[in-house]
């Protein structure tokens, strides 16, 4: 596809991760790491359930819904009952087929993720609301979390011209 | 498509700058390509480079993290070598075409 040059291009983008499910993390981690790949400054906030994504027993570890996600189908394309998904083993098995048609297309594992998106200046954040709630600490995270700050703290790095927030 | 005078040859290139035909490059190509993206050529560049058009001819689809386990570089070095652009640039200087793939 050709690039249109834009006169005023993006130069920072602040993504907050709210939700744990490997798409919703994957979806987060792509954004920025396809930050840094074009030379935008990206700052990740991990908060909720998406500091599995940075906790180190659960990073690697994610699972998806397998139960109220209507735009699940089976391979083939039919329709994916939700009362299958709820059958012991369906949501691991479905998750591990998601993992596999990731590494296929080359996107690795959450952990190397981060070392990725660091290695191109990305900053990985965690919520201290969430930390507390979930009684994580510092240690229990990522070595890759920079520090673990308020929401305030998270846009007080948010500023500067042309800086877009995204939630997922 | 047009075509481009770069270091004494005129080579195909789309309106981003890419070159069309990987086959009319060289490393004089390389050297210029790289100062219009500020960068200083040296052979640690060229090692990169070199290394994408011999993947870029098998059909691989290039990614940083696939030349970050080249073994000629890893990622934070790819970063160093390519600032701002460590796919797109690189594979710019490469003399192949633009990457497609979002990692």
């Amino acid at each position: 596809m050709t690039e249109k040059k834009e006169e005023n291009p993006l130069k920072k983008v602040c993504i907050i991760c709210a939700k744990g499910a490997i798409e919703d993390v994957y979806a987060s981690l792509v954004m920025a790491n396809g930050a840094v790949m074009e030379g935008i400054e990206a700052k990740m906030f991990f908060t909720f359930f998406g500091l599995d994504a940075i906790t180190k027993k659960k990073m690697n570890r994610l699972h998806t819904g397998t139960v109220g996600n209507p735009a699940m189908t089976m391979p083939g394309g039919i329709p994916f009952p939700t009362l299958l998904g709820m059958l012991p083993g369906v949501e691991a098995g479905v998750s591990a087929m998601m993992k596999k048609q990731m590494a296929d297309l080359d996107i690795p594992p959450v952990d190397e993720f981060l070392d990725m998106i660091t290695a191109g200046g990305g900053e990985i954040y965690a919520c201290k609301l969430a930390a507390d709630m979930f009684k994580l600490k510092k240690e229990d995270l990522s070595e890759h979390v920079i520090d673990i700050i308020t929401i305030g703290d998270f846009y007080a790095l948010a500023g500067g011209d042309n800086t877009q927030i995204i939630f997922t | 498509m047009a075509t481009k005078n770069i270091a004494g040859i005129s080579v195909d290139v789309n309106d981003e700058g890419y070159m069309t035909n990987p086959s009319q490059w060289t490393e004089a190509i390389a050297k210029e390509l790289a100062k219009e993206e500020d960068i200083e050529l040296t052979d640690e560049h060229l090692k990169v480079a070199k290394y994408l058009r011999e993947e870029h001819e098998k059909g691989t689809v290039l990614t940083i993290r696939k030349v970050g386990k080249s073994g000629l570089v890893d990622i934070k070095g790819l970063y160093k070598l390519f600032p701002g652009g460590p796919l797109k640039k690189s594979s710019k200087i490469a003399g192949i075409p633009k990457p497609t793939s979002c990692v």
